[in-house]
């Protein structure tokens, strides 16, 4: 890499715009020394990295033009969106999701698209297609998932920031092992338009980043005006203002006392509970709070996300698009062999698991359950938020384990959703910051862990203020993986 | 009929009563697709009326069309149902080609109408939902077996549908015919569709079963398939009828299943049995937020009510004193109650006037709109006015209303150009039948022996003569004053 790409790609994508804006940096400049990063890829971060920069000008927008790293699942005219699936593979869609077009008008060009579990399914990345992403503090373990590609590329410098999606914690997660900042919006904030489905009433798009102040950057442009092409959608209330806190006096921050407990790595816990006390001494008061139904929100989570998978993914049929398999002799048999060898292991379990659980009969004893279940946990958030600013947690219970460690074993790889699932039940906006390093237990070099802050509907202002408060005080250096 | 089939060829067996409810879909007449903004396809080239959303692609999410939902609720008040608070839509999900997404979205427990009934039959249901593709299976029968590929256009798919589903309360495959044309009449009256048959914008399917007459349990029902026509439903329901009576009366059993019929061979062939219906794993759509149907939505829906088919039957019956049948006729052909309501302020013989739109001007327009003619509604009710005065001969008031239509323009100037006037001049045709007494004395005859059938050869000739400007009743009493018969 040359000194010059090194300098432009060590700039946040706050400084890059703010420079972009004064005309000190050339949007062509920042845009090919990203994407020679880009192509050098060492992580398999990336399935798809543009040829050159897009030709229109990003003059006047507000952006600049800070390329930007998209998760595959988000629909981009003519250029591969895969998903991480076989079944799509080579599949260009004819249409742009809405959020990926806005941010490309704000002046945040297509750099490339990033791999990820195969229809967000995962917290590893290694259910993709397209091979496991690896974690640029160590190349052995994992990046988390399912937004592993987007967070392994901005945490190895290869994008200044990037898109990705959280149905359970696939943003949130795969920035806790990376070491850095993900955003998990309110759901409805962002246009789904464009974004492949994995389970509808849970997606949600956000920025993954650097830092505090480019999640709120980038959050600002993701959202706006409600989009009329999604009915989930909704006219984000605020301006999405740039965080100035330093302080976080008065803030009351709740922790639950069935999230931060059991199952939690003690390294993950002891930097959680440095970070509590780093709280305290910016003015924060820090009590435990109850989410009664919180250690339920997995089993909802896993009859409720695989119903509507198993819906969404019926589109995958070998009629219209992506693969079909080519010996089929008659309907069912192309039905059969174009999804027995399109979809992998984990997305035809959740794809039966799903099926079942909307199955006549069952409906009442297992989605109708589940979405009980939903209901009560947003209940219990309701009533915290009565008495607590925040709710805040160890974002995951482990730092970034080894390939190929959980693959065999389904309900070990869920338990990495365990802190980030109850949030995606109620709807509402998370952070997850990173707060230190910690040793794994198994022993090796230390590896980052996530703090996770969790607030009302449509409080994204409010948790990035607070992130960003802490943020200062941490003092975490998310560039130092870079090659 | 009376509903009770078996007697006449069985004798002593048990009387078997047939039990019908339709499940009808209605295309509705809305600019766009149910649940994106394709315009709606009326015969565009395959897959030109497609978009993201309807063809399914990954990533498109629907967003309900608000006018189906004021279409769903005027179809609800105009058969009396119950309107639901909100709108919701479910998935139904199955795997079919014609089905891009994998599964339709409907409406499942929460309708949006909810009972009703038309004309004594009660409706059970009205919802909406999206229409699927079109498959053509290539080949001779356009059927799939013997087919080598099959192909989708795509146009059709996702176009809105409602569904209406009546309480099984019809009896006789004639019956259901006669419903669904008022059916038909209706829902063209209150502008939601085109509700053509031919077209695909009105499907009926029939849920028929048997019982022995006087119970009142419920027998296994089939579902009758295909019948797209008035005619193919009525003699789909009479074969179904026949085949269930027939397999009861051997001894068998009827089997619950879906069937299809051929209105080539009135052949019925099952499609699948119960056995092999589809779990459809419904579920709330997620993609679909509840909507409220709110008191402005349903204000809007009631101000745009039309008098109903029925209701304006029953005033022209009430108000107008017109016979039954052509006040149904009038009511049950909008555009022809219509076209006589605007001639109504024309004349005072309002019941000629129906008959006369009914009659003489359907002979010559059949299935056309008169408004689409050139006759003008008051140039008829004149010209009913001048057969009323006896200005004019019914016989020649025909031949104007011939050239009004093709050709518009006033009555009584046709009447005076063409000499069509009726003779009034009383020696003028004393005169002509006297001449045409004389010519036929065979007849004159056998009039006076008694057989006053006989009197058509001479009327016949004077008509001819006068070019039917004679009034036939004058030109008989002339007759029989001739031939110094009484009346």
């Amino acid at each position: 890499m040359s000194r010059q790409t090194d300098e432009l790609t060590a700039l946040s994508a706050l400084d890059a715009s703010r420079r972009l804006g004064t005309g000190e940096l050339d949007p062509g400049d920042l845009f090919d020394a990203y994407r020679e990063r880009a192509a050098a890829d060492e992580l398999n971060a990336f399935t798809w990295v543009a040829d050159a920069a897009p030709p229109e000008t990003a003059a006047g927008t507000p952006l600049g033009g800070v390329p930007l790293a998209v998760k595959d699942l988000f629909c981009t005219k003519g250029v591969p969106s895969q998903a991480g699936s076989r079944i799509l593979e080579g599949y260009r869609p004819p249409y742009t999701a809405t959020v990926v077009d806005r941010l490309a008008a704000a002046g945040a060009p297509l750099l490339g698209k990033t791999n990820q579990d195969e229809f967000a399914m995962g917290s590893s990345n290694e259910n993709s297609a397209f091979g496991p992403v690896l974690n640029p503090w160590d190349h052995s373990r994992v990046p988390g998932g399912s937004s592993g590609g987007s967070a392994a590329a901005v945490a190895a410098g290869l994008a200044p920031w990037a898109l990705g999606t959280d149905t359970g914690g696939s943003i949130r997660q795969p920035a806790a092992l990376c070491g850095i900042v993900g955003l998990k919006p309110t759901y409805g904030a962002v246009s789904r338009y464009g974004m492949i489905a994995f389970a509808s009433s849970l997606d949600q798009a956000g920025p993954l980043t650097r830092d505090v102040s480019d999640a709120a950057l980038l959050f600002r442009h993701m959202v706006g005006d409600r989009d009329c092409c999604d009915s989930t959608s909704v006219a984000y209330p605020a301006q999405v203002d740039l965080p100035t806190a330093s302080r976080l006096d008065g803030i009351r921050l709740g922790v639950p006392a069935e999230l931060a407990g059991d199952g939690i790595e003690p390294g993950v816990l002891a930097a959680f509970e440095a970070t509590l006390e780093l709280a305290r001494s910016l003015g924060a008061s820090v009590e435990t709070c109850r989410l009664p139904h919180a250690p339920h929100a997995l089993s909802a989570y896993y009859v409720i996300a695989p119903a509507e998978c198993s819906s969404n993914l019926a589109r995958f049929d070998g009629v219209r698009f992506g693969l079909r398999a080519p010996e089929s002799t008659d309907l069912i048999s192309m039905y059969t062999r174009t999804r027995h060898d399109g979809f992998g292991g984990e997305v035809k379990r959740r794809i039966m698991l799903g099926t079942y659980a909307l199955s006549s009969g069952y409906y009442d004893a297992y989605y109708g359950r589940a979405q009980r279940v939903r209901t009560k946990i947003a209940d219990d958030f309701r009533a915290v938020f009565g008495d607590f600013d925040f709710v805040v947690t160890p974002t995951s219970p482990t730092v970034a384990f080894e390939l190929g460690a959980k693959t065999g074993d389904p309900l070990s790889m869920y338990l990495n959703d365990f802190c980030t699932v109850p949030m995606s039940l109620a709807g509402i906006p998370a952070i997850s910051i990173p707060n230190g390093l910690a040793r794994p237990p198994a022993g090796g070099d230390e590896l980052p862990t996530g703090f996770q802050i969790a607030g009302p509907a449509f409080s994204e202002n409010r948790i990035l203020d607070a992130a960003h408060a802490l943020e200062r005080e941490l003092g975490f250096d998310s560039t130092r993986v870079r090659p | 009929m009376s509903g009770l089939v078996g007697a006449e060829s069985t004798g002593a067996r048990v009387e078997l009563e047939p039990v019908i409810g339709l499940e009808i879909h209605v295309q509705l007449l809305t600019r766009t697709k149910m649940f994106c903004s394709c315009a709606l396809s009326f015969g565009e080239p395959p897959n030109t009326r497609t978009c993201p959303v309807c063809l399914g692609l990954p990533g498109s999410l629907p967003v309900v069309n608000e006018r189906a939902i004021h279409y769903g609720l005027m179809i609800g008040m105009a058969l009396g149902s119950e309107l639901a608070p909100r709108s919701i839509f479910h998935r139904k999900n199955y795997f079919y080609p014609d089905l891009p997404k994998g599964y339709q979205i409907s409406q499942y427990d929460e309708p949006l109408c909810l009972g009703g009934d038309l004309d004594g039959v009660r409706i059970h249901r009205v919802h909406l939902e999206e229409d699927a593709a079109k498959l053509t299976h290539v080949g001779s029968t356009g059927r799939i077996q013997g087919s080598s590929r099959s192909v989708v256009d795509f146009n059709r798919g996702g176009t809105p549908l409602a569904e209406i589903v009546t309480e099984p309360d019809i009896r006789t495959a004639e019956q259901a015919s006669d419903w669904l044309k008022l059916l038909r009449a209706t829902l063209r009256r209150l502008g939601v569709s085109n509700v053509n048959m031919d077209e695909g914008s009105l499907r009926c399917d029939a849920n028929i079963s048997l019982r022995p007459a006087g119970t009142t349990t419920l027998g296994t029902k089939t579902e009758l398939k295909n019948m797209n026509s008035f005619r193919f439903i009525e003699r789909g329901i009479n074969a179904e009828i026949a085949r269930q009576r027939g397999l009861i009366e051997s001894g068998g059993k009827v089997v619950q299943e879906t069937l299809h019929f051929d209105p080539a061979s009135d052949r019925i062939t099952s499609l699948r049995s119960k056995e092999e219906a589809h779990d459809y794993r419904y579920f709330p759509d997620p993609d679909l937020i509840p909507v409220a149907i709110t008191p402005d939505m349903l204000e809007a829906a009631r101000a745009a009510m039309p008098e109903l088919p029925a209701a304006r039957a029953e005033r022209f019956e009430r108000e107008l004193g017109l016979s039954a049948d052509t006040a149904h006729q009038l009511a049950f052909r909008g555009e022809l109650g219509d076209f006589f309501e605007a001639g109504l302020p024309h004349t005072e013989h309002v019941q000629q006037l129906g008959i006369w739109v009914t009659g003489e001007l359907v002979r010559h327009l059949g299935d056309a709109d008169p408004a689409s003619s050139r006759l003008r509604p008051a140039a008829l009710a004149a010209l009913v006015e001048l057969v009323a005065a006896r200005k004019v001969t019914q016989t020649a008031a025909k031949d104007v209303l011939g050239e009004l239509v093709d050709a518009g323009g006033d009555p009584a100037a046709v009447i005076a150009a063409r000499g069509l006037g009726a003779i009034d001049d009383a020696g003028e045709l004393t005169g002509i039948v006297a001449a045409a007494v004389a010519a036929n004395p065979d007849a004159a005859e056998k009039i006076r022996a008694g057989n006053r059938k006989a009197i058509g050869a001479i009327i016949g000739q004077v008509m001819r003569q006068t070019k039917g400007r004679a009034d036939g009743g004058e030109i008989t009493r002339l007759v029989l004053e001739q031939l110094g018969l009484d009346g």
